[in-house]
């Protein structure tokens, strides 16, 4: 039998030509055509072992999906998908899949792995445009009802699979639009939000009830959600809060941004419209964007959409420690941003009317590594210079919001104020109450969160079947 | 959708709403603010809740129209509603027992310090209220004060009405003749604030202002509406509105609030156009 020659490097993705996209908010990738979906899903070797799925937090049967589409058979993969994950077309687009199943591929030995996330984002793209839904009638309703706290990719993962179960379940979120990062962070060009909002309505159809403007800690604490509301357990998904700014003069010059207000002023609040919206932005001429992660490249390649000309971005270590996926690096430098590696800000400068107009730097070389592994850069004497910069944003990372821990004061917290929660169920040691996502990490990703909410579910569902099971176990946080 | 009960002219350009309001209107305490969206396209306005009708579920929020969005509402009729209500938000008022308060309050900074000065009463406050404005106009509030407070006086800038003077003239007055406070309620434009702190400092007088920064989501996850208190970062949406006004970098803060000053310009010309256009083709 004659050996099966197998394509070495993965159908490349389709890609808006970068010139024109660093002016246009409109998607990077265009997704995969049917015949290149199909074309690449005949890669996958269907292996039994299927390593794949071991790398997926939310366990979607990967390699019955493929092949599915292998056989152009989109419903079915479009349902294989959907068994296992709410937002598939929010994953395909954002999920690190270079280091989780994709990292895992047998093909991937030798070769380039099988492109799943481009696959799964072709299928639930597909699925959408040709109706497909979600048909599998819903368990009988148990009569248990829970609050989950924040409408994020945590929510919205607790939120689906408790309703699927059968109770009844209503997200809580804190501003006007439900989606948390995926609204507020993400920016158009890399999720558009017509997309987040597809597979928000996915959830209303299984019966969950989402009510915004609401901000708990402050419009219901936890404990009213129980005492007044009746809800008998509670999640809590609030996500990553309260951003961080490093103690140097001039960071509050006008011009100065943290990533979260410089995005959500773009992304949540449409100011790339103004003023056909009302919010406004600075649209700088020269932008420093300093930071390494996938954050700080939304940032920057923001500036660029709002006009810049000048993007720099600004990192303390080399594009080795960067912890931006490799994909959004190279299409930040496609598009132009200037990366400035080996340096970090020292202070930002005024002009005579408090605004932005330069920023002073001091260049780093790496030293020895420290806690999280990688080298920690060192600044050397006697380096600094200036950049001429109008607006300056920062990407370095959160605290966590206070405004539940404020108000709820048996609910344990670390150092940092993240939630304490246990790593298998999500539960917290104050009764019924379970949590997951950044608000419990620190700042990680969509998926890792979507991760925490199915555990969280499937322990949810055992307390309220049995509330003497809280699913805490001291040991395992 | 939040309908507007009712709407009514305080002064020029300064509206009084009541809005529907249930969540927001059950748990409020003095001092803290809602963010309304009045449309799709609107942006998140920060307004000090003046007050609320537990039964009737509203609040009640007092705007003066400044920019183009506080001047669309103001535009709003009753039975119009707004899309988008949140709160309430910020710290309550730090209110204690017994207190002998002086609530100062500078043209629409009034709105926000009546709540106050209602909150100071009903634990047994002795509360005097001065409250000043451009013009006889510009006074808000002053029947609803002199229901709640022990004394209220009146400034005007030209003398139209009540003392001639600031309303930092009134409470230098006061202090000249003796009288004195546990604490001092300041809210109003900036320079006001600053002016009133300029009068405490020296003696010594516990001060408290209100902020109203440039604030975008209110929940403490953006960091725009930061500020300088005694050197430290402070987010005004979860650590405050109040501080205390002796140690508020009010320089920052006033350069700050004219971030985007070009584009509030612009967004209000074009608003007007529109107004214009539609006038025209009715």
């Amino acid at each position: 039998m004659a050996k099966k020659i197998i394509q070495k490097t993965k159908n490349p993705m389709p890609l808006q030509d970068p010139h024109e996209r660093a002016h246009n908010f409109d998607e990077v990738a265009l997704g995969y055509t049917v015949d290149l979906a199909v074309l690449e899903a005949k890669r996958c070797i269907q292996c039994k072992n299927e390593p794949c799925v071991a790398g997926c937090p939310v366990e979607i049967d990967i390699r019955k999906f493929i092949q599915q589409v292998a056989d152009r058979n989109f419903e079915g993969a479009f349902h294989t998908l959907l068994e296992r994950n709410v937002l598939p077309a929010v994953c395909g687009r954002v999920c690190p899949q270079e280091d989780q199943c994709e990292v895992k591929c047998t093909l991937g030995i030798k070769n380039e792995p099988v492109a799943i996330g481009r696959l799964e984002r072709f299928v639930a793209d597909h699925g959408a445009l040709l109706k497909f839904t979600d048909d599998t009638p819903p368990a009988p309703p148990t009569g248990h009802k829970v609050a989950v706290v924040g409408s994020g990719p945590a929510g919205l993962t607790v939120a689906a699979d408790l309703a699927k179960m059968g109770h009844g379940v209503t997200i809580f979120e804190a501003l006007h639009k439900a989606g948390g990062v995926l609204v507020y962070g993400i920016p158009e060009f890399r999720l558009p939000k017509a997309i987040v909002q597809r597979e928000i309505d996915g959830l209303k159809h299984l019966g969950v009830e989402i009510k915004v403007n609401h901000v708990i800690g402050q419009t219901f604490t936890v404990d009213e959600l129980f005492t007044e509301l009746g809800y008998e357990a509670v999640f809590i998904g609030t996500g990553a809060g309260l951003p961080t700014f490093p103690k140097i003069p001039g960071i509050n010059l006008i011009g100065v941004y943290s990533a979260n207000e410089y995005l959500t002023r773009s992304n949540l609040m449409k100011a790339y419209q103004f003023p056909i919206f009302d919010t406004p932005t600075i649209r700088g001429r020269n932008v420093a964007v300093i930071g390494g992660g996938n954050t700080a490249m939304d940032a920057v390649r923001t500036s660029l959409r709002l006009g810049a000309d000048n993007a720099y971005l600004i990192y303390r270590r080399t594009r080795k420690e960067m912890p931006a996926r490799v994909e959004e690096v190279e299409h930040a430098e496609e598009e132009g941003v200037q990366i400035m590696m080996l340096a970090a800000p020292t202070a930002v400068l005024a002009d005579e009317k408090s605004r932005v107009r330069a920023m002073r730097c001091i260049k780093m070389e790496l030293g020895e590594p420290d806690a999280s592994g990688r080298r920690s850069p060192v600044p050397q004497k006697g380096s600094e210079f200036d950049i001429e910069v109008d607006t300056v944003v920062f990407a370095i990372g959160q605290g966590a919001n206070p405004l539940i821990r404020n108000t709820t004061p048996d609910l344990p917290v670390n150092k940092w104020g993240n939630v304490l929660a246990d790593d298998d169920t999500g539960a917290t040691q104050k009764a019924g109450v379970f949590a997951g996502g950044d608000i419990v990490t620190g700042g990680a990703t969509v998926i890792s969160a979507m991760g925490a909410g199915r555990k969280a579910a499937r322990a949810i569902d055992t307390y309220l079947r049995n509330p003497s099971v809280d699913g805490y176990s001291p040991t395992d946080i | 959708m939040h309908r507007i009960l009712s709407k009514e002219v305080l002064a020029p350009d300064v509206v009084r709403f009541w809005i529907e309001g249930t969540h927001v209107a059950r748990k409020r305490k003095p001092g803290q603010f809602v963010i309304i969206r009045i449309n799709d396209e609107g942006e998140r306005i920060p307004l000090t809740i003046a007050d609320v009708d537990k039964t009737r579920g509203a609040i009640s929020i007092i705007v003066q129209g400044v920019g183009k969005s506080t001047r669309q509402l103001n535009a709003m009729a009753e039975g119009d509603a707004i899309l988008d209500l949140a709160g309430p938000l910020g710290r309550p008022t730090e209110l204690h027992p017994n207190r002998t308060v002086c609530c100062i309050g500078g043209g629409i900074g009034t709105a926000v310090v009546y709540p106050i000065a209602c909150g100071f009463k009903a634990l047994h406050g002795d509360v005097t209220a001065i409250i000043g404005g451009r013009t006889k106009d510009f006074v808000i509030l002053e029947q609803e004060l002199r229901a709640v407070a022990d004394q209220v006086i009146v400034t005007t800038d030209d003398g139209s009405y009540g003392e001639k003077g600031l309303v930092t003239d009134a409470l230098r007055r006061l202090i000249a003749e003796g009288r004195t406070f546990d604490e001092v309620v300041a809210v109003g434009p900036l320079p006001m604030m600053r002016a009133v702190v300029e009068v405490t400092r020296p003696l010594n007088i516990p001060t408290t202002v209100s902020l109203n920064p440039v604030m975008v989501d209110g929940t403490g996850m953006c960091g725009g509406c930061r500020v300088s208190v005694d050197g430290e970062q402070k987010f005004v949406c979860v650590d405050g509105p109040e501080f205390n006004g002796l140690l508020v970098d009010f320089e920052e803060l006033g350069a700050r609030l004219r971030a985007y000053r070009e584009q509030e310009q612009e967004a209000l010309k074009v608003y007007h156009e529109q107004q214009a256009c539609r006038a025209q083709a009715t």
